[in-house]
């Protein structure tokens, strides 16, 4: 009989604990943010929520974490702007090249991010061109381009070309079918692609340790402060950072189940 | 093209009308020739500094062009052993997580999806470590699995584990952490065969009084193989430039220094930039001739 039960629940009994698993680390590093933990936060000392409230009495915390997020957005709109044009390029019209076109793309997705770091810099250093905020950018945005076309592209293919066929028979001119029928249908797959970016950006730390110098983000902060001591103000932010993107995930998924449901009843 | 197997969807149509390639021009050249300017611009800039040398009676650092062979010499009589280290713990690391990632990709994949609300839970759980940075989730462990912490403690305590033991900085904790980071590179692709895959087959195996072990290893196997080996991949190649699990200040030690590691410390500590770039360049061909090979091997040449 109990036998039976294990036999028949092994997948969900393995399943459960693989997910207590992948959680062990993020629940560990939430609750240390809450840590009092005056100088090393690796003991835990009592509850404290002084690390939330003086966020950014910590000094570097807040100055990196705004670093990160301007270097995401910024080439976030830049990759994700060349991206999808390369995109709709790949899939509507016809060129030579194609082939090499390809490889290109894919090339940066199979190099590991040292060689790809190493390689920057050594041109950064070759042409004179310091290392800051400018060189975290432009790095940022050439490793997040192949991420955007793969997914825009397949939301290109699966879009009707009669859609566009019916704004032009409409006398729309091609600027207008674009910005009133293509773009407003490719949207979806643009902002997958912007999301997927900014994270690949705000998470980056290897490509951005070879090509800041001075210029400190969030990771690069992280990496140096695991050497001396980890401040108890870096998990706050992480798990700020956390709680928001599992709520957006979570409100896209519901908002889309509500969708559904709403074409069904149609 | 190996490379191809990066694609876990199905092969798109693309039906491309020839028509107005000038438009298509316009659209590909800022994007190509921003590639060009800072991909391969950077891999030639690599190449040419693995040749460079040092320039006489200069400062650390200063470097000249010159066709010098000797930075290769060099990396392989002196870092063969972290040559050799990176690719076994990154092969040991990519199967701990495939091992670990399969079955958990057909429970979201197949076993849920009489539940799609619990599907989608369970792949938001996936992807969660993907929310928080991956330099505190590898320190975090390093807490947990420190000599002082509960895991390491509690084994002493139980007599299950000598009184001088200790996991982090090990070799075992670093491929620990390595197979950790990347388990969603795994689950993910391998999730995404498995969940078209259509279960009459997997019926029709049962029909013909194939035992469950036969069954998966020819019916569900090899029809979730594109997953597999995508996953493999993703996993493989960074896990192979990783130096964050093996650094010191996270679970590894001066015994456990990978690839990466090494050229860190040549660039950032040494300040030798050809040695660095020598080495950028060896992994690099090395990651590139192993997945040629495993694409090839593993018969997916349709895929490409």
């Amino acid at each position: 009989m109990i036998g039976r039960f294990f036999a028949r629940y092994t997948i969900w009994i393995y399943a459960t604990l693989a997910f207590v698993f992948l959680l062990i680390p993020i629940i560990y590093t939430i609750v240390f943010s809450f840590n009092d933990s005056r100088r090393t936060n690796i003991a835990w000392r009592g509850f404290t929520l002084d690390n939330w409230i003086y966020l950014c009495e910590e000094q570097g915390v807040c100055q990196a974490f705004v670093n990160s997020i301007l270097v995401g957005v910024i080439a976030t709109l830049l990759a994700t702007t060349l991206g999808t044009m390369i995109a709709i390029a790949l899939v509507r019209y016809r060129f030579k090249f194609r082939a090499a076109t390809t490889l290109l793309l894919f090339l940066p997705m199979a190099t590991p991010e040292v060689v790809l770091g190493t390689g920057l810099a050594a041109e950064f250093l070759t042409a004179g061109i310091p290392k800051g905020m400018l060189t975290v950018i432009l790095a940022h945005t050439m490793f997040c381009i192949s991420f955007v076309v793969v997914t825009v592209r397949a939301r290109v293919a699966s879009l009707d070309p009669a859609m566009e066929e019916a704004g032009r028979d409409l006398y729309a001119s091609p600027g207008q079918v674009f910005m009133r029928v293509t773009f407003p249908l490719l949207l979806p797959g643009i902002i997958a692609a912007a999301l997927l970016s900014f994270a690949l950006s705000f998470d980056d730390f290897i490509i951005t340790n070879f090509n800041s110098g001075p210029f400190v983000t969030f990771p690069k902060y992280l990496y140096t402060a695991a050497a001396k001591g980890m401040p108890a103000e870096a998990n706050v932010v992480a798990s700020a950072v956390f709680f928001i993107a599992i709520i957006a995930v979570v409100v896209s998924q519901l908002s889309a189940a509500a969708k559904r449901k709403r074409l069904a009843k149609q | 093209m190996a490379f191809g197997a990066f694609a876990t969807s199905a092969p798109v149509v693309e039906s491309a009308p020839r028509r107005r390639s000038r438009v298509a021009l316009l659209l590909l050249l800022p994007g190509i020739a921003y590639l060009a300017l800072f991909f391969l611009v950077p891999l030639v800039s690599l190449i040419l500094t693995s040749f460079q040398e040092k320039t006489p009676g200069t400062d650390i650092g200063v470097y000249s062009y010159a066709f010098n062979l000797e930075n290769y010499a060099f990396i392989f009589s002196t870092y063969g052993e972290h040559m050799l280290r990176s690719v076994f713990y990154a092969v040991v690391a990519t199967v701990l997580a495939l091992l670990f990632s399969y079955p958990l990709a057909y429970f979201i994949g197949v076993t849920l999806r009489r539940f799609p609300l619990l599907q989608a839970l369970a792949l938001t759980l996936v992807i969660a470590p993907f929310f928080i940075s991956f330099l505190l989730r590898t320190l975090a462990w390093k807490q947990i699995l420190s000599d002082e912490g509960p895991v390491i403690s509690t084994l002493k305590g139980l007599s299950l584990l000598g009184s001088d033991a200790h996991f982090t900085g090990t070799a075992g904790a670093v491929i620990f952490g390595l197979a950790y980071n990347f388990i969603p590179f795994m689950t993910l692709p391998i999730y995404t065969s498995l969940e078209k895959l259509d279960l009459r087959y997997v019926e029709a195996g049962g029909d013909l009084y194939a035992s469950p072990a036969r069954t998966f290893f020819s019916v569900t196997l090899p029809l979730s193989a594109p997953g597999v080996i995508s996953g493999t991949l993703l996993t493989f190649i960074p896990i192979s430039g990783d130096y964050v699990n093996a650094s010191n200040a996270f679970l590894g030690s001066s015994e456990t220094a990978m690839v990466g590691n090494v050229i860190e410390s040549q660039f950032f500590t040494s300040q030798n930039y050809p040695v660095a770039a020598a080495l950028s360049i060896v992994l690099m061909a090395a990651i590139l001739l192993l997945v040629s090979i495993y694409v090839r091997k593993s018969g997916t040449e349709d895929l490409v």
